[in-house]
């Protein structure tokens, strides 16, 4: 199984290295892929990460943001993120001109816990922008598909027109080595192929062993209770269910304290953590 | 460990040996009441009597304001040139300020390790110096009343001298340097210390339980006093400013008037301000300011003892001195502690 884990230091710990947007990819409203390449060719090589981990990066002037990469490390070379514009950094992500200069340094985090995931089926369940993490997962399982059992991908949107990654996505339906399960709210237009209803009417649709499988939940809090009902209800261990959470970080290293959860680094610690780790935290939820 | 013995009318004469070893910093007076750490310019400036400064020694290795890199539109980030090799020796520290440096260290190094702290610290000498405890200090039942190490030299007062503990290979070259001044160390000097030693222990008019008080603050996650608490704290941020383990702290870029260079800057930040736990989006995890005061104890006395197996309070009594609400942490803890008991 793939083993990363060299976390870049530069001069100085916070030093970001050079990287460019080679590649923005429209998305959604307001949401876009962004494709980034270091600009120094060994570390397009020797640059890997976790499925799970987050990077920093920077735009030049504006400042620093966490954000979780979207790609997978089984498919090297460029690093791709997808970013809502919403704060004051991916504000100027979203205007910097074609193959701008940014930073990045990382990864860091914990990432999702590969030596433990693989061998059981794994159950993704994505809400909105809870995509973006969890499609670094997907990849990797589809692309190391030997070393897990089923693979099963659940995510919901409001509408066709916000769902992240929709073509990409829609043709996983038809293949047979994953069951791709894709719903939206509503569908005002009458365009969508794929489900009608919130993510939670797609537990229906499998059959799920609890004691083999992993799932991995990623969305706004209001989807995350719902879905948490049913994997409790299907007798899911509270060590079985995996988030990743969002804190305000501002080094990424376990030194500038602002994702302290109880006691607990979002940045060192998580950000993917288990449901029992939650309730053992005040303020996680 | 090596002790020897500096008569106190040679203390003078040290300061200037001392000199060759690096720039002096030792407590000097501020107004009236008040002592910093700050350059000693004549040896008649050194205040070896405060009891606490009002910054701690943080302010050397993780100053409140500091460029960690600059950049630059097109050229990316850049180191910025090493700072000056300039050694530092800092003089007069008490026990629970050694402490403090010690759970610095914890917190700057690690897996990753903060290159911008640790030079810093590399450059600077530590020279202890025993104290007598006044109203605030509880740091006997953070047991933080002694060291054993953190320091180059130590020294303890026993009336007409001080017994030197020499805790490094830099502190015995000082020794060293001023070999003429130093004596051996006498039975009535080891009397004396024993002497000073229990009088010392006498001298504590504040205790604050810790043991087990990580369970109790769990049991107590939803007390009332929180919101009480919230209540007093003006939110300003002075405990965090004046305490010595306090750490935090905000990033932000600086643009030149170029607007096409500038720096990244890092400051001093306090869990307790308004924004500290915000993203982007504007939700913020600690909104009311009874979470971020519940969440700074909470770090200090529970989050730090699961992280590195002691609290991370020193008991030097800074934020209980300095507190413009008259937050008092003795008072606090005693408070979840007797509403346990009920």
């Amino acid at each position: 199984m793939y083993e990363p884990q060299n976390t870049l230091q530069g001069p100085s710990l916070y030093q970001p290295y050079p990287a460019r947007i080679i590649r923005t990819l429209p998305q959604i409203p307001d949401h876009q892929l962004f494709q980034v390449r270091f600009e120094q060719e060994d570390m397009v090589k020797s640059f890997t990460y976790r499925p799970g981990q987050f990077l920093m990066l920077s735009v030049l002037g504006t400042g620093e943001a966490p954000f979780s990469i979207s790609s997978s490390p089984t498919r090297p070379g460029v690093i791709e993120l997808c970013v809502r514009q919403i704060g004051r950094v991916t504000k100027a992500l979203f205007n910097l001109p074609p193959n701008a200069l940014v930073g990045i340094r990382g990864p860091y985090g914990n990432g999702f816990p590969l030596e433990q995931l693989r061998g059981n089926n794994l159950l993704l369940v994505a809400g909105g922008l809870g995509m973006a993490p969890l499609r670094s997962l997907l990849w990797y399982a589809l692309d190391n598909r030997a070393k897990f059992k089923d693979v099963i991908l659940m995510y919901g949107g409001r509408n066709p027109d916000e769902m992240l990654f929709k073509y990409e996505l829609l043709n996983l339906i038809d293949r047979a080595d994953v069951k791709c399960l894709l719903t939206v709210d509503n569908d005002p237009e009458g365009i969508w192929k794929a489900r009608i209803g919130v993510v939670t009417k797609l537990f229906d649709h499998v059959e799920i062993d609890p004691e083999n499988t992993f799932a991995a939940v990623c969305g706004p809090s209001v989807m995350f209770k719902f879905v948490l009902e049913k994997l409790l209800q299907r007798n899911f261990s509270k060590d079985r269910i995996l988030m990743s959470l969002e804190r305000n970080m501002q080094c990424g290293v376990g030194k500038c304290g602002h994702c302290m959860i109880g006691y607990k680094y979002t940045c060192l610690d998580g950000p993917i953590f288990t449901y029992w780790d939650a309730i053992n935290l005040p303020e996680m939820i | 460990m090596k002790i020897v013995k500096l008569p106190k009318e040679k203390l003078a004469e040290f300061l200037s040996c001392l000199r060759a070893f690096g720039e002096i910093h030792a407590p000097t007076k501020r107004g009236e009441k008040s002592h910093v750490f700050a350059p000693l310019k004549e040896p008649a400036g050194i205040e070896l009597d405060y009891t606490r400064t009002i910054l701690p020694l943080k302010k050397y290795f993780l100053p409140p304001m500091e460029t960690m890199f600059n950049f630059q539109a097109e050229k990316g980030y850049e180191t910025p040139a090493e700072e000056s090799d300039k050694k530092y020796i800092i003089f007069g520290v008490h026990p629970c300020d050694i402490h403090s440096l010690k759970i610095l260290d914890l917190v700057f190094g690690g897996k990753y390790v903060d290159g911008h702290y640790f030079s810093r610290r590399s450059k600077a000498a530590i020279i202890g110096l025993d104290c007598i405890p006044d109203e605030f200090c509880f740091c006997r039942s953070t047991g933080t009343d002694f060291v054993d190490d953190g320091f180059d030299l130590f020294l303890s007062d026993i009336e007409d001298s001080y017994l030197v503990r020499v805790g490094t290979s830099l502190g015995d070259d000082m020794v060293k340097a001023a070999d003429t001044l130093f004596q051996e160390v006498t039975v009535q000097d080891r009397e004396k210390y024993k002497k000073k030693s229990i009088q010392r222990g006498q001298s504590f008019q504040s205790e604050i339980q810790l043991q087990d008080l990580p369970e109790i603050m769990d049991l107590e996650y939803e007390s009332q006093i929180w919101q009480e608490l919230g209540e007093e704290c003006l939110g300003c941020g002075t405990c965090s400013m004046v305490c010595p383990t306090c750490y935090c702290y905000a990033v932000f870029d600086e643009l030149n008037l170029d607007a096409a260079s500038g720096q990244r800057i890092r400051r001093w930040d306090s869990c307790l301000f308004k924004d500290y736990a915000l993203v982007a989006g504007g939700h913020n995890f600690r909104a009311q300011r009874s979470s971020r005061v519940k969440n700074r104890y909470f770090h200090k006395q529970r989050g730090f003892v699961s992280q590195y197996g002691r609290p991370s309070c020193v008991g030097c009594g800074r934020c209980k001195e300095y507190c413009p609400a008259g937050v008092d942490i003795i008072e606090v803890v005693n408070k979840l502690r007797s509403e346990t008991r009920v």
